[in-house]
């Protein structure tokens, strides 16, 4: 499929600064008519991803960045977000909807992200995130 | 009071307290620490124990800001009081539903039905 838009960048370990990527990746998508609900999806999936990697990753150390590169084709949207951190096991957070964790006030991002997106991946380390979105596919999960 | 702008605009009806969101993204680590502030001075400061949050501004609210409810729900539950929140359009339902804190909450679908019984 035509790839429409492609960028890489780092960033500053800075949630405003994270915010304006993700506002262009957003506004990518509804350039090129993606539907309203998915937009909401990603841009939640965005907000989460990035406040990890910059607040759990790089435990928002000053002098520490964050990689993000997009990749925009006609029906399918790739993310990845590195962060300079230690990594973590996905096996080890806790499942949030748990009853015994239901009232615990952490823990949902992970889950917001793998219900919004078709694909979510770590690297071995944990602290490198693809995630990946197809138009008008509901996730499989 | 807690400092900073403030981010619910407060309405009283009968005994009942309704709080509405005023930001459209709740979102910002440092404004999710405000609506945390003014939301519990309600309960604890006030003491107001019928409390309505009213979601008809909002659009998008992170895991961070679903922290806070639920933070907000315990200390309403500890204090014998009643949480409710009301006019959660769809798309933000969905992030209720998904992390099954629908089960959690006592959600109504506007504010009469919020008000009503409570």
């Amino acid at each position: 499929m035509a790839q429409i838009a492609q960028f890489d960048v780092w960033i500053p370990n800075d949630t405003a600064e994270a915010r304006d990527v993700q506002e262009r990746i957003v506004g990518l998508m509804e350039q090129n008519a993606w539907p309203m609900r998915e937009c909401f999806g990603v841009r939640l999936s965005l907000e989460e991803a990035l406040v990890n990697a910059i607040k759990h990753g790089n435990r928002m150390e000053p002098d520490k960045k964050v990689y993000i590169a997009c990749e925009l084709t006609e029906d399918e949207l790739t993310i990845v977000i590195e962060d300079q951190g230690n990594g973590f096991k996905l096996e080890e957070v806790p499942d949030p909807t748990e009853d015994d964790n239901l009232e615990k006030p952490g823990g949902r991002g992970i889950m917001l992200i793998r219900s919004f997106m078709n694909g979510f991946s770590y690297n071995d380390k944990g602290n490198r995130l693809t995630i990946r979105k197809k138009m008008g596919v509901e996730n499989e999960e | 009071m807690s400092t900073g702008t403030r981010r619910l605009e407060i309405e009283e009806v009968g005994d009942v307290t309704v709080a509405k969101f005023i930001d459209k993204k709740i979102l910002d680590e440092g404004n999710i620490q405000i609506i945390g502030n003014q939301l519990f001075a309600l309960l604890e400061e006030d003491g107001r124990l019928k409390i309505v949050l009213d979601f008809s501004n909002v659009e998008y609210l992170s895991s961070a800001a679903l922290g806070k409810l639920i933070t907000m729900d315990k200390k309403v539950k500890a204090a014998k009081g009643k949480l409710r929140l009301c006019a959660i359009r769809p798309d933000i339902y969905e992030v209720f539903a998904i992390t099954k804190l629908n089960r959690l909450f006592d959600m109504k679908d506007n504010l009469e039905a919020a008000l009503e019984g409570l």
